[in-house]
């Protein structure tokens, strides 16, 4: 491989990896408060259509974006009732979101299948973006991705830095201990299910305005589930989604890097690559242990309620 | 009385099947350490976790400094310098001493201080014999050290009134010593304690008032100086008749169940079952008494398969150790766990189900697994229904709806069905109601007057007296004697039972 080859595989690899970052960070952020949201697929598509809509009526990217998260969060928080009030099986809650994203994208995007609308364009960030090679890949991009530069240790301090994060993560790991400790278990639970879903919305709209600024029917392509594998790559852990997200966007961009290269590495074998990195990890964190260290959410998935024995 | 600060007044709480309190008053008087003491089950955690704001009681005030006041969550009940720990610790794994002693705390910013809480943390555990650095991880500490945590949480945000939920529990000889000396220590600065136990040396040597707690009941509040082991075991074990059922002679015949020095570890690993030797002949029914936690349910699950055991557990003439439950099952095992919800029945399936869960692996045709006849089943559960009294609308209710006393019918309809040689019964009637309890005590005992051999392991004294024909006593995980079903003996083995020494019979 030359020179060339390197920089747009790596810079594709982070065009690529930024949607399954937005979503990964999201997800991560809802299942460390112990809800499970399975629904990502269905809120990205929202996310890209709504992100989409906005900015082809209206011109405002900006305020694409916002209503792209607004409404991924609006389909969060229905998942948020349906799992934290009346504590359905969050499985079935979040597969319910999944149809429901991609059946209302797919039906009210039909008007917008081949129109062309604004769409976030390079922005070369300056003295940093003149660095050679590394200036070009890192900071040679759209604003989304230097938004997804900034997310990961922003997330990453206030998860483990700020009190509220300490209460976030007590919910996820220890929701009787914290809420012996006169921590709000329901809120934070609907406050992070939220939040969670607008990122995902977020991650929707990178694809929509700026990855192929276009809107295809369920134009996520399995992005969704990807980012759910994800987060258990990272261990639920802020640093390592990044490392994971650009990682395995770098593993879609190869497959036509490799096909171009003529590298025979059948396609369907590198597809598979994130799903089996995620078992290695999975075989590694199984034990009990490890999942304390890390601070595993112990409780995802399950609902508390202070009178129940478990 | 301005020396209360804590008064629970007609507190009764109930859970599906249980009452669990039934109007218990409690009051606690500033600076002192007050002992609540009782079997397990008798309620102590529940009046406790109301006091905390856990649970919400169906009836009763809670006074704080003689103000009636409302506690409907733990926050609130902290505002009201009310701590507790629980008897499972609320610590969360992953963080740090100091992360979990300011988990929950307002008093800080965005960024929690951690030096000057460490700082803080250090003095306190100096101050107060808690050693344990602030810097560690709860998953990297023991049991004894998660509780010094435990307590640091309560120091730390000047809790007024501590309430340790068996606190000795879990803790070693030498560091129930320390944790005693940490007691003393904070009530000389002010605060008063609830210290919940049923070790009774503990709690003569720790407290200054007693408050025996039994069946949901509070039966009397006495001052540790005109106590001791005798009047307390007494007490706790002692005579409140519920029911008399009428029991013929036995007339025991061959011997079913024979063990051998049995061996076990519990689930943390230590060996909880510690040589024991036992015979139950067919018609006869062996009442185990003990203290909850002297080895019970290992014992139990070790002759019925669940556990791996060294030494010998003959039943009818045959050694039982290569064979798994199912077989064991086969040869005429019937087993009543004291888990009825989570070990007895599966809670998600209808009544009908649990009635046959055992028979579906029976060689009999009729239960082939691959092709069963709901209605057959449903047939035959409305039969032991009727004959069992279970009060149910139907067959096909979820079992997790029945009430305590249903649901043990079921068990119970299922296992005598099965025509067994051997029962194991444990905890059979705990939490239940006087006419649950008679069925059952009546099921039991016309099972042994047709010659089956059942092993009774149960805490409530008065069950084992109705039921038994012989007593041996668990402590430790060993039989430290026999004695006889009469109340003559009693006082004897509610001491045995305490730990404080055997007899011989
Ligand atoms: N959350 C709950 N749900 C249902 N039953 C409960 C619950 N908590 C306690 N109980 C029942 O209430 C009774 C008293 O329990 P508990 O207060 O824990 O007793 P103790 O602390 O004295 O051992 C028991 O029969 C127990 O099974
Ligand atoms: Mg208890």
């Amino acid at each position: 491989m030359n020179q060339d080859m390197i920089t747009s595989t790596v810079s594709g690899a982070i065009r690529a990896g930024t949607p399954l970052l937005f979503a990964t960070i999201g997800e991560i952020l809802t299942e460390r408060s112990g809800i499970l949201n399975l629904g990502l697929e269905g809120m990205m598509l929202m996310g890209a259509f709504t992100g989409f809509a906005v900015s082809y009526n209206t011109g405002n990217l900006w305020l694409a974006v916002i209503a792209a998260m607004a409404v991924a969060g609006l389909l969060a928080t229905l998942h948020a009732f349906m799992s934290i009030t009346l504590r359905v099986n969050q499985v079935v809650s979040g597969l319910a979101i999944v149809f429901l994203g991609s059946g209302l994208s797919g039906f009210w995007g039909q008007a917008y299948v081949g129109v062309q609308s604004p769409s976030f364009v390079n922005f070369k960030i300056p003295l940093l973006g003149n660095i050679p090679i590394i200036g070009e890949i890192l900071f040679d991009r759209d604003p989304l991705v230097y938004i997804g530069y900034l997310i990961v240790p922003l997330v990453w301090l206030f998860l483990y830095k700020t009190r509220y994060g300490m209460d976030l993560r007590a919910v996820g790991e220890a929701p009787d201990a914290a809420d012996a400790r006169g921590i709000n278990v329901s809120l934070i639970r609907y406050i992070y299910t939220i939040v969670g879903g607008a990122l995902s919305g977020l991650g929707g709209a990178y694809l929509s305005l700026a990855y192929t600024p276009m809107w295809v029917e369920n134009m996520t392509a399995g992005r969704g589930w990807i980012a759910i594998v994800l987060v258990i790559f990272a261990i639920w852990d802020p640093l390592l989604a990044m490392v994971g997200a650009y990682l395995f966007g770098g593993i879609s961009v190869l497959q036509f890097g490799l096909q171009v290269a003529q590298i025979p590495i059948p396609a369907n074998i590198m597809k598979m690559f994130p799903y089996l990195f995620t078992i290695i990890v999975m075989l590694f964190t199984s034990s009990e242990r490890i999942k304390k260290r890390f601070g595993v959410p112990s409780a995802l998935g399950i609902p508390y309620s202070r009178e129940e024995k478990g | 009385m301005s020396d209360v600060v804590l008064r629970l007044s007609g507190i009764v709480k109930s859970f599906p099947g249980v009452l669990a309190n039934d109007h218990v008053d409690f009051t606690l008087k500033r600076g002192e350490v007050h002992a609540l003491l009782g079997e397990n089950g008798a309620g102590k955690t529940t009046l406790m976790n109301i006091a905390y704001g856990i649970y919400k009681p169906d009836e009763g005030d809670i006074y704080v400094d003689n103000r009636r006041v409302k506690i409907t969550s733990p926050h609130r009940a902290m505002e009201y310098g009310i701590g507790m720990i629980q008897q499972h610790f609320s610590l969360v794994p992953s963080f740090s001493v100091a992360e979990n002693i300011t988990l929950g705390l307002k008093e800080f910013g965005i960024f929690p201080k951690m030096e000057s809480v460490k700082k803080k943390i250090e003095s306190l555990s100096q101050k107060f014999g808690l050693d344990v650095s602030a810097d560690s991880h709860i998953w990297q500490l023991s049991v004894g050290e998660q509780q010094r945590v435990e307590i640091l949480k309560l120091l730390y945000m000047n809790a007024r009134i501590m309430i340790l939920d068996e606190p000795t529990a879990i803790l070693t000889p030498q560091e129930t010593e320390n944790l005693f000396k940490t007691i003393r220590e904070m009530v000389k600065n002010g605060a008063s304690v609830i210290f919940i136990s049923h070790k009774l040396k503990e709690v003569l040597k720790i407290s200054d008032r007693i408050t025996v707690m039994r069946h949901g009941r509070m039966l009397d509040t006495i001052p540790t100086s005109v106590a001791d082991e005798r009047i307390l075991a007494r007490k706790m074990v002692g005579r409140d008749v519920l029911l008399k059922v009428s029991k013929k002679p036995s007339s025991p015949g061959r011997e079913i169940l024979e063990v051998e020095n049995l061996w076990s570890r519990g689930d943390k690993g230590q060996y909880a079952i510690r040589g024991v030797d036992l015979k139950v002949r067919s018609g006869e029914i062996l009442g185990i008494a003990g203290v909850e936690g002297n080895g019970q349910r290992e014992l139990a699950e070790s002759i019925y398969g669940l556990r791996r055991y060294t030494g010998r557990v003959v039943i009818d003439g045959e050694d039982m150790l290569p064979l798994d439950v199912t077989s064991r099952i086969r040869r005429g095992v019937a087993y009543i766990p004291q888990d009825r919800k989570g070990l007895a029945l599966c809670g998600g399936l209808p009544i009908y189900y649990n009635f046959f869960l055992k028979v579906f692996d029976s060689p009999n045709f009729s239960f082939n697994p691959y092709m069963f006849n709901p209605s057959y089943l449903r047939r035959g559960a409305e039969q032991m229904v009727k004959d069992y009294s279970i009060s149910t609308p139907s067959v096909d209710l979820e079992a997790k709806y029945l009430s305590g006393g249903n649901m043990q019918k079921v068990v119970l309809a299922r296992e005598i069905s099965g025509s067994p040689k051997l029962i194991i019964a444990v905890h059979p009637t705990r939490g239940l109601d006087v006419g649950a309890m008679e069925f059952i005590y009546k099921s039991l005992l016309r099972e042994r007057n047709k010659g089956v051999a059942i092993l009774l392991i149960a805490g409530d004294l008065e069950e084992i007296f109705t039921l038994s024909d012989r007593v041996g006593v668990l402590y430790e995980g060993e039989i430290v004697g026999y004695s006889k079903p009469d109340e003559s003996h009693i006082e004897e083995i509610g001491l045995m039972m305490a730990g404080v020494g055997s007899i011989d019979a």
